[in-house]
């Protein structure tokens, strides 16, 4: 049961970062803590949410990927990404000119994944229709919620939807389509270009299969902040053929209910991974009992939220729903039955297995003596949760210190009081504080990272 | 080992109930208990709780963590049970309309305490109030 080091995309820049107490505030798995001046990210609770980028003021934190250069190991180099992509350009840039673009980075095929998504649709259903036992069904489409609940919520992994996501659909879609065309699967490298840091952990350390569909994954940003050099006023060629089974309900998909409206039984959709966090409380208590399916993704506004995208996501939102009506409705699609059960029989996702991220000891009877010893020292703590020990809170400091992470003295208010009762030195105070917020942190400096954060 | 906690519940305290039993939750997963167990006890004690808040007037949750065991007494001041054997019949109910149509009160209330729980004693005096005792075993 217990998944031991995962990979991560998120990492952190010790050049950049300074320390401070941002991401660790805002981590929905308190996976963060200050150690020496430099934010440390525990590699069993940490989720690739990217909220702590988002929250970093200094920008510290990176995103592992592939290099664009890699492509080029490939006759025919497919490009696959999400419809999000597309709603970042301003209105005046159409389809084709941005299709153009991407392939003027070298790729020789460019497709949106959400396609053809009616075969994600019968899969989901039917999945539905085989399990009635597991309810609420939950998508699969957000990695970081499907880590979430993996480490979190280890009583509804099994509710989690058994069907892969969209780039998986696309992948195996279009890997089948060069196939009939011609082209040999070892010379097509399909590479997906993905909104955040969940999904390119995704792809790098699946869960619940056994190796990715995709041959690399490209961070979006870095894609969009090319195309934006090379994007021309007037495209030069039509790339519809890429888009023959796009629909709008395809295009929809990566926002918020773009997989719920879809699901014709009772279903919620929620977006922002503490209102997820707060709907998976209610789900393990059955105070929820008459959902048969929950869409939950991670990001506000769903992908158009991703960490990755340029743009403002509500923007995002509304270009792709003025898109989508372009496009007909996914029923009307007519798709290549040819190749429908191969690209199917690829999308079954394996069960889910939780690991245990929370547990204060293995041995139920030393986590008991541990509790208790928690419970002993919360007393002793001032409930400001400054996260000035470079821990979350007081709760999270305890925690840290019955599992040998923490010490009393960490917290910079109990020794403010020692040194006030003479039971500590200054020096020692002194010392304790640069061990968590790295030697010099405290030197009056004018020109400190981090300092003309408005916080707004 | 023993760990014990205490938690104080308010009648009619809608917005609030379900608040101990997810402390509870997160103390059980912290220990490391089985995912399905957890879940037994979360919701008979998220039941039990919600019947203070929809019936009486306050109470107060007592619950002992022990290496092989949870115990969660429930005291509480209200109306009492009349009726104890017509009170765990599924789909029996005596909550006011206000409550029903805030969702609760459908009677399943004891009767999924009951399923959800290893041993089950309740006892109750009309005009003073109720007293669940519930056992899981992990």
């Amino acid at each position: 049961m217990f998944k031991g080091k995962k990979y991560h995309a998120l990492r952190v820049d010790p050049n950049k970062c300074f320390g401070c107490v941002h991401c660790i505030k805002v981590c929905p798995t308190e996976a963060i803590r200050v150690k020496n001046g430099l934010a440390v990210v525990d590699d069993l609770r940490c989720v690739d949410c990217g909220n702590c980028m988002r929250a970093c003021p200094v920008d510290a934190f990176y995103i592992i990927q592939d290099d664009l250069s890699k492509i080029h190991d490939y006759k025919y180099r497919v490009a696959l990404f999400p419809s999000v992509m597309i709603g970042q350009f301003p209105e005046s840039i159409t389809d084709d000119q941005i299709y153009w673009a991407i392939m003027q980075l070298g790729f020789t095929h460019v497709y949106e994944v959400e396609q053809p998504i009616s075969w994600l649709v019968d899969l989901m259903l039917d999945h539905h229709v085989r399990n009635p036992e597991k309810k609420p069904l939950i998508s699969s489409f957000c990695p970081a919620i499907v880590r979430l609940i993996q480490i979190k919520y280890p009583s509804l992994v099994d509710n989690i939807m058994q069907v892969k996501a969209p780039h998986d659909l696309a992948a195996a879609f279009v890997s089948e389509t060069l196939v009939k065309q011609g082209a040999s699967p070892e010379e097509t490298g399909l590479f997906y270009i993905a909104p955040c840091s969940a999904k390119i952990a995704a792809v790098k350390d699946p869960v619940g299969e056994k190796e990715s569909s995709v041959n690399g994954v490209i961070n979006m940003n870095e894609l969009y902040n090319r195309v934006m050099k090379v994007i021309a006023s007037h495209p030069k060629a039509e790339f519809t053929g890429f888009r023959d089974y796009l629909s709008r309900e395809g295009i929809l998909w990566p926002l918020t209910r773009g997989e719920a409206r879809l699901f014709k039984r009772r279903s919620m959709a929620v977006d922002g991974i503490h209102n997820v966090v707060r709907i998976l409380e209610k789900i393990e208590t059955e105070e929820i009992p008459d959902v048969d399916f929950l869409e939950l993704r991670s990001c506000d506004q769903g992908c158009a939220g991703g960490i990755l995208l340029s743009g403002n996501r509500f923007m995002n939102v509304e270009r792709l729903a003025r898109r989508s009506r372009r496009y007909p409705r996914y029923s009307e699609v007519v798709n290549d039955n040819s190749i429908v059960d191969a690209v199917k029989a690829t999308l079954h996702l394996e069960e889910v297995v939780a690991s245990r991220a929370f547990e204060l000891d293995p041995d139920r009877g030393k986590a008991l003596e541990k509790m208790a010893k928690l419970e002993r020292i919360i007393c002793q703590l001032p409930a400001i949760d400054c996260a000035a020990c470079g821990a979350p809170n007081c709760h999270a400091l305890a925690e840290d210190m019955v599992l040998g992470k923490a010490k009393m003295s960490d917290c910079v208010h109990l020794q403010q009081q020692w040194q006030h009762q003479g039971k500590m030195t200054n020096e020692r105070a002194f010392n304790n504080l640069e061990k968590i917020w790295g030697r010099g942190r405290f030197e009056a400096d004018c020109k400190k990272r981090g300092a003309r954060n408005e916080g707004f | 080992m023993v760990i014990e906690q205490t938690y104080f519940i308010r009648g009619g305290d809608f917005s609030h109930a379900g608040d101990a039993s997810s402390k509870v939750k997160k103390l059980l997963k912290q220990l490391g208990v089985d995912a399905r167990k957890i879940k037994n006890i979360v919701i008979a004690l998220y039941e039990a709780e919600v019947n203070i808040v929809a019936h009486a007037w306050e109470g107060m949750i007592r619950i002992s963590i022990e290496a092989d065991r949870i115990s969660c007494t429930l005291e509480d001041k209200g109306p009492g049970i009349e009726d104890i054997g017509q009170a765990m019949v599924e789909g029996y109910s005596t909550a006011s309309k206000e409550v029903r149509e805030m969702g609760f009160g459908a009677g399943m209330g004891l009767s999924n305490i009951k399923r959800n729980t290893d041993v089950l004693e309740i006892t109750s005096e009309v005009g003073v109030g109720t007293k669940v005792y519930m056992v899981n075993y992990f």
